[in-house]
């Protein structure tokens, strides 16, 4: 018994020893600094400067803020433009996969593929596709003698454009949805062809409702990924035309690199921190009305 | 065209005979099938094939309306042109050395918290490991003002620690989803071979570096892929810290060769696709990891 103990003080120590990186840094490089820029935001305080403390100032001017209110209908225009389109698409194509296709490993690549691309070569490709003058859609469609546009150069086409663009990296939701699809039980189908049902009622009453905590949690990551977007802003468009894709974290780069207006760029990070917080919160509150999860009861 | 050939090979092909109206349908069915995937690999290739023959075109032929597909002569030029334009070999070493060192310390510091998170017990261990999951959903717009005045006040700007030392503490922030991985990872591995390696006098570390880690390649070689993907196609980071040239990254590479060849568009594609194939090479020779990865990280949610 004492040498029971004595491996009890070992793994108290050991396991404490083994878990302090990983502690340290989250003290570090995430509590340390979220409580450093809520301490920011409560600035004014311009790089090289002594910060001065102005209270809830900087997030009362936010409220009269054009561009930040430009900047955050840029991002949800874009977020729910790209994840609802994102999420279709790659259902689709995971729906498509998972019947019983010959040569599944090609196909699930080539859908993949475009995920692989890093993403400023990606951005810097599809500056060149949306080139409104030598560029690959206005070719195809001058061939086709369809009209043509200036896709980013143009403000009301410049989100629509960016919003196609981030539909072709589908692939990740894809693999994701064709692994959640090669999970429904094979016996639940069966029953409902035992009842005569045909495609769409399996689709309805099988796949689709043991789908939705797939298709849940890549509305979440993709919600909060999304409405973080920034090299397109950056490299593409640099928030034009005339704002139009002034995309929340671009314009909070500019204010805080910029203009090096650290303390009012930490009251934009920090609203930005509260909005995705309330908008994963209502995410999961709606969850319950229409996720469905197998084993509710058990837990 | 297999499907024709199909039937007839069949033994059971007696059996399902009266049944050849339905087999119509499907045949009908699969045809559809197939064209849907076609349908959508089109759209999806297509820019990669726009990518490779602007690559490998002369100007004169890329302003050619309607648009010609094979280049004539090949440009190969282009590509030797682009990339000495720029150093891109040295940001191509650049990048090796960053993400190196940072899939070593994510992969050491993360397995060695998920071992302390799974197999040791201590107390506060659940609690620990709960507050340190909280930081994985958190925008890394909110830490980052912070963070960068941090490395400014140790004068580490310009340097390659504001890059790879938050990988040595777990990753820190999102990388901690990593911890979460292989904690699960190693929660399937038997306890009793632990326990018999403690009766003989093992120490913790003993048990972590030749029982669990060996048992664990799998998972390790998941969190590599996806530690080294992220930090060859991070953008915000080296733009932040990075001003000399001469430690530029890659993507940071590429974005300033854009901004100076505007219109080059025969340079930027050569350059754009010397980016991307280490990373589409990767894939190939790892495929098999890249998807498990992706279907890991959705299905353990």
């Amino acid at each position: 018994m004492a040498g029971m103990s004595g491996q009890r003080r070992m793994e108290r120590r050991w396991g404490l020893l083994m878990a302090l990186p990983a502690l340290l840094g989250f003290v570090i490089f995430t509590a340390g600094p979220m409580v450093a820029s809520l301490a920011f935001s409560l600035t004014d305080w311009q790089v090289g400067g002594t910060p001065a403390f102005v209270g809830l100032g900087n997030y009362t001017e936010l409220a009269g803020d054009e561009l930040f209110w430009k900047s955050l209908s840029a991002t949800t225009y874009y977020t729910l433009g790209a994840v609802p389109l994102v999420l279709i698409v790659s259902f689709a194509v995971a729906m498509l996969l998972n019947q019983k296709v010959r040569g599944l490993p090609i196909w699930r690549t080539i859908f993949y593929l475009p995920t692989l691309v890093p993403a400023i070569a990606n951005v810097v490709l599809w500056i060149w596709i949306f080139n409104p003058d030598f560029g690959l859609l206005n070719s195809l469609l001058r061939q086709a003698g369809l009209p043509t546009g200036q896709w980013i150069y143009d403000e009301a086409m410049a989100i629509p454009s960016l919003i196609v663009m981030s539909t072709w990296g589908f692939g990740n939701t894809m693999v994701i949805f064709l692994a959640g699809l090669q999970g429904v039980p094979r016996h639940l189908y069966e029953a409902v062809s035992i009842d005569g049902g045909g495609p769409w009622r399996r689709f309805w009453h099988v796949t689709l409702p043991m789908m939705t905590p797939t298709i849940f949690y890549n509305l979440v990551v993709g919600v909060v990924g999304t409405f973080q977007v920034f090299n397109q802003a950056y490299v593409m468009t640099e928030g034009g035309p005339n704002n139009a894709t002034l995309f929340y974290v671009y314009y909070l780069f500019r204010i805080a690199f910029k203009e090096s207006e650290m303390g009012y760029a930490s009251a934009l990070a920090w609203v930005l921190f509260m909005i995705i917080v309330v908008i994963t919160f209502l995410l999961f509150r709606n969850a319950r009305r229409w996720v469905y999860y197998e084993m509710a009861g058990a837990r | 065209m297999t499907a024709v050939e199909a039937p007839p090979r069949s033994p059971r092909a007696g059996r399902v005979a009266p049944t050849a109206g339905l087999r119509g349908g499907r045949r009908y069915g699969k045809v559809l099938l197939y064209v849907a995937l076609v349908a959508g690999a089109v759209p999806t290739l297509l820019p990669f094939v726009w990518l490779v023959r602007s690559a490998l075109m002369q100007d004169a032929q890329m302003f050619v309306a309607p648009p010609e597909w094979i280049p004539s002569p090949f440009q190969w030029s282009n590509f030797t042109e682009a990339l000495t334009a720029q150093p891109f070999w040295l940001y191509f070493v650049n990048t090796v050395i960053i993400a190196v060192i940072s899939v070593l310390g994510t992969v050491l510091t993360c397995s060695v918290a998920a071992f302390s998170f799974s197999r040791l017990r201590w107390r506060g261990r659940n609690v620990a490991f709960a507050v340190l999951l909280s930081g994985v959903m958190l925008p890394y717009a909110v830490t980052l003002i912070p963070t960068f005045v941090m490395w400014q006040e140790l004068g580490a700007l310009d340097t390659y620690l504001p890059l790879t030392v938050p990988s040595w503490f777990a990753g820190a922030g999102g990388g901690v989803f990593n911890v979460f991985l292989l904690r699960q990872f190693f929660l399937t591995i038997p306890f009793e071979l632990d326990e018999a390696a403690y009766i003989d006098g093992a120490s913790p570390w003993r048990v972590f570096w030749t029982i669990v880690m060996p048992l664990s390649k799998p998972a390790i070689v998941v969190v590599t892929i996806f530690t080294f993907i992220g930090t060859w196609n991070d953008f915000l980071g080296p733009l932040l810290y990075l001003n000399d040239e001469e430690k530029y990254t890659l993507s940071l590479g590429l974005a300033s060769f854009q901004s100076i060849y505007l219109t080059q568009w025969g340079y930027l594609m050569a350059a754009s696709a010397a980016v991307i194939a280490p990373i589409i090479a990767l894939f190939f020779f790892l495929q098999r990891y890249f998807i498990e990865g992706v279907t890991l990280t959705g299905i353990k949610n």
